[in-house]
């Protein structure tokens, strides 16, 4: 044969070998190995179903926060109407609160959803090779019948056997991608069912001084922003100029600023 | 000469194709040994790439042994480190 002395092929194909030796007599192996292929489909598929369960609960997380964030803008609104500019200021504050976590939670649903994408394709394709181990089966089966065809066995138990050994590993790593996958959605739903998002929110999300009070900063212009913009909403402009937000940050003023 | 991608299928691929196989093989290795992704994915594509265009996939009914076996299409950098370089790699 060309000598191929690649040494991934090499290495790649003395590891099937090595699985082809465990199985004995193929014939007696195929069909439960094929039995067992079946049902390991069946976990990748139950994978899915995780995924998609945990994705499904982030997206009810989503919702809630996105009505939470519809009610405080209304909120500060009432407020400020009422002037208790106070008031207003926390409805803001925790407004951007949910605001992160929303975007936070955005993120986690669109990485599961790539996620799912990615195992379906799996699915499908681990589905079409093991179509193709149960034709190569009925295959060997009815040549090991006919008891003549010794010598032609023997090459094509290697061809069945070497096709098992593959569909097993293309199953290991579709079951690896698939424990992975479940438990980094897991993992996701965990931190936000104990709620982990709000704590990192409120310690700024790298939990480090500077990023705390980055995000204090960031937060509390939009805060400002926010305020002035319903402010001018209402008629009650006490807003500064465009452009002049910084100059009065911490009293953005209760009262009017002094002409 | 049959080749198998592994976890893909086999393929009945020219025989005029093993030397550059085989070139881009070593040249993969090089490249997993210089811990160089870019260069290794590109090289391993190749590979994947030569087989499926040059290749005609093997029937279901046919049972062949491959005389050459190619990792599987979803091989990272990390995975190939461990399996083709360091310890236990056989010798050229």
């Amino acid at each position: 044969m060309a000598g191929m002395g690649g040494r991934m092929s090499t290495v790649i194909k003395a590891k099937i070998n090595k699985l082809l030796d465990k199985a004995e007599d193929p014939s007696e192996t195929l069909e439960y190995s094929y039995q067992k292929q079946m049902e390991l489909l069946q976990n990748v598929k139950k994978g899915i179903a995780d995924v998609v369960t945990s994705k499904k609960r982030l997206q009810l997380q989503q919702q809630k926060l996105e009505q939470q964030v519809v009610k405080l803008d209304t909120q500060a609104r009432q407020a400020l109407a009422q002037n208790r500019e106070d008031l207003a200021r926390t409805a803001l504050e925790r407004k951007q609160f949910a605001q992160t976590e929303l975007q936070s939670l955005d993120q986690q649903v669109a990485e599961l959803e790539t996620q799912q994408a990615q195992l379906i394709d799996k699915e499908q394709k681990l589905r079409s090779k093991l179509e193709q181990f149960r034709t190569k089966k009925e295959v060997i089966k009815a040549q090991y019948s006919a008891a003549e065809a010794q010598v032609k066995i023997s090459e094509a138990a290697t061809g069945v056997g070497e096709e098992m050994a593959d569909v097993g590993l293309a199953m290991q790593r579709a079951q690896d991608k698939t424990e992975a996958m479940r438990a980094r959605a897991g993992a996701m739903e965990e931190l936000e069912a104990a709620g982990a998002f709000d704590d990192n929110l409120q310690l700024g999300s790298g939990g480090d001084d500077i990023d705390r009070q980055l995000h204090e900063l960031t937060s509390q212009s939009a805060v400002d922003d926010d305020l002035a913009k319903m402010k001018a909403e209402l008629g009650q402009s006490s807003a500064p100029e465009p452009g002049q937000l910084g100059a009065g940050e911490e009293s953005a003023p209760s009262g009017e600023r002094p002409a | 000469m049959i080749v198998r991608i592994a976890t893909e299928g086999q393929y009945h691929l020219p025989d005029e194709d093993s030397q550059r196989l085989n070139d881009l093989d070593n040249q993969a290795v090089e490249a997993v040994e210089a811990g160089d992704e870019d260069r290794f994915l590109q090289l391993f594509q190749e590979m994947l790439d030569l087989v499926r265009r040059d290749g005609t996939p093997v029937g279901d009914d046919e049972l062949e042994e491959s005389d050459v076996i190619l990792p599987p299409p979803d091989t990272t950098l990390a995975e190939a480190a461990h399996e083709f370089t360091g310890d236990g790699l056989i010798p050229d």
